[in-house]
């Protein structure tokens, strides 16, 4: 007789493959990666391609060392991030809202419905000179910028999270003799946390096309500055570091929210 | 016998852009404490909107309702509601989704809360509290929300459907276990449904209505001898009674 625990040759099979898939995969990803940056830094020292219009790997992370030396690198890190978040964190907070409000009256939402399909489709740089008139050439115009941008998204996906809760849910509760305010709180927040996260990975990307974008029109610090002013001096390495610099940055934001939904499933499971 | 439900000349009437329709027009019947009733009908014709009045989610435009002589749609308390759908709530355990109504209605009282799990240990659910309705199978998910409708301790029992959504082996047992539950809870409990087998084998009253709009057509008490739905079916009078209403549902 076999043992229970033991493992089928087939099962075995299977679990080795299931390894070495993901192993691969992983290698790969790495590899290409490496691939990429080596042949990019082997054309430039070879002068198959310029490294003064296409900058390459050793000169970026020299540059990045050198900001981060002599230059207040940090500084203009810190700015982008501030605006970035601050925008985020209004875009949300007031879309989710909104949303509610929408959700909660008809009549406001039939009333408002031309409103937000017209503002989604305006390009909000388009409103870029009438920001900086009003709000001035700092920090305040880009995080409005970031807050702009965010804020129609936040309100169209969360609101569509609400009205796609099971209205049969909503007679079972009413059945209970529940009123809308505990329709709201029993069923709709709760049952739209998925709808939440989505719109949270959405908006974080929001937000940062907001900040540079604002960081594009007006600003004297932040890492869209240094893109700008890169490329008007013509210094590709500046310009190469600042956005290898935005890359972390913009995926350690979206990872922070996918612990957050990690640790949310986790709550829910215990 | 007590009248637990009563429903005298209802009509309800309701716009659409386009039209007036009568829904239901001078229905009347009576439901008496303890009785298992069934209401069928061709489809369309409104049986659940009958429910829906009963449960005060609408009002009717003529006519009056009454539970337990009481007439007023909001002091309608002790009844529940048993849809098509579980509608259990993923995100809440089977405990938390029992004591769901309580919350609504805001009984804290331990007891309620004790008396809910005492159900779940009676009805076989107790070692799935902790679980997750997506980790239930169908039927077990329908009784948990049959004892979701039971933890307030609600008198009248309205059941639209309840077995529809199940596949027809899981079907046939989770009625029968439904049945028996009510009958030892001791409610009063009104089934619509569109399955002639099923009224028959459930109820002690049948009511069947007309097309739209929805009045009585005729009524019939199926006396088959049998102490569940599964019996019920086995008995030779069965298909006799099946015959009965399948044709006055086809007149």
């Amino acid at each position: 007789m076999k043992k229970l625990t033991a493992y089928s040759k087939e099962r075995i099979k299977y679990l080795n493959k299931r390894k070495r898939d993901k192993f691969s995969i992983i290698f790969l990803r790495i590899f290409l990666l490496i691939a990429l940056l080596g042949i990019w830094e082997l054309f430039a020292e070879n002068g198959i391609i310029d490294p003064f219009i296409t900058s390459s790997p050793s000169r970026i992370v020299k540059t990045l060392k050198n900001l981060f030396i002599n230059d207040n690198f940090t500084y203009h890190i810190g700015i982008t991030l501030y605006e970035t978040v601050v925008g985020f964190i209004f875009a949300v907070g007031v879309g989710y809202t909104v949303a509610l409000l929408l959700w909660w009256s008809d009549k406001i939402r039939k009333v408002l419905e031309p409103y937000i399909v017209v503002l989604n489709s305006l390009p909000k740089i388009a409103l870029g000179p009438i920001i900086i008139i009003w709000f001035g050439s700092g920090e305040k115009s880009i995080i409005f910028m970031a807050f702009i941008i965010g804020i129609i998204v936040a309100i169209m996906t969360m609101l569509n999270g609400f009205l796609a809760i099971d209205k049969n849910k909503i007679l079972l509760l009413r059945s209970f003799g529940a009123n809308k305010f505990q329709i709201l709180l029993k069923l709709v927040i709760p049952g739209s946390i998925p709808t939440l996260i989505s719109m949270l990975k959405i908006s974080v990307g929001m937000a940062w096309i907001g900040s540079i974008m604002g960081e594009y029109l007006v600003s004297r610090a932040g890492l869209g500055y240094l893109i700008v002013y890169g490329g008007q001096v013509f210094k590709l390495d500046l310009v190469m570091a600042s956005t290898v610099v935005l890359c972390v940055l913009a995926t350690l934001m979206y990872v922070l929210i996918a612990t957050l939904e990690k640790v949310i499933i986790k709550y829910k499971n215990e | 016998m007590e009248k637990l439900l009563e429903l005298k000349d209802v009509s309800l009437t309701y716009q659409t852009p386009k039209d007036e329709i009568t829904a239901i027009k001078n229905l009347s019947f009576y439901c008496n404490k303890g009785d298992f009733m069934s209401i069928i009908g061709p489809s369309g014709c409104g049986k659940t909107t009958v429910l829906s009045l009963i449960a005060g989610l609408i009002s009717p435009t003529f006519g009056e309702i009454s539970i337990s002589g009481e007439k007023n749609p909001l002091k309608r308390e002790n009844l529940g509601y048993m849809l098509q759908k579980d509608e259990l709530f993923a995100w809440r355990n089977i405990e938390r989704n029992i004591f769901l109504p309580l919350e609504i209605k805001g009984i804290k009282s331990k007891s309620a809360k004790e008396n809910a799990i005492s159900l779940l240990k009676k009805y076989g659910l107790y070692d799935f509290r902790k679980n997750y309705p997506d980790e239930l199978s169908g039927g077990m998910r329908q009784r948990v929300a049959l004892i979701r409708t039971l933890v307030s301790n609600p008198e009248l029992l309205l059941l639209d459907e309840p077995f529809s959504a199940l596949d027809s082996q899981t079907r046939l047992s989770v009625c029968d276990d439904v049945y028996k539950i009510i009958k030892s809870e001791q409610k009063t409990a009104i089934l619509v449904t569109h399955d002639i087998s099923e009224a028959i084998s459930m109820s002690d009253i049948i009511i069947v209505l007309t097309a739209r709009p929805a009045k009585v057509k005729s009524i019939f008490i199926p006396n088959i001898e049998g102490d569940s739905p599964i019996r019920k079916r086995e008995s030779p009078d069965f298909s006799i009674w099946f015959e009965k209403i399948w044709r006055e549902l086809h007149v």
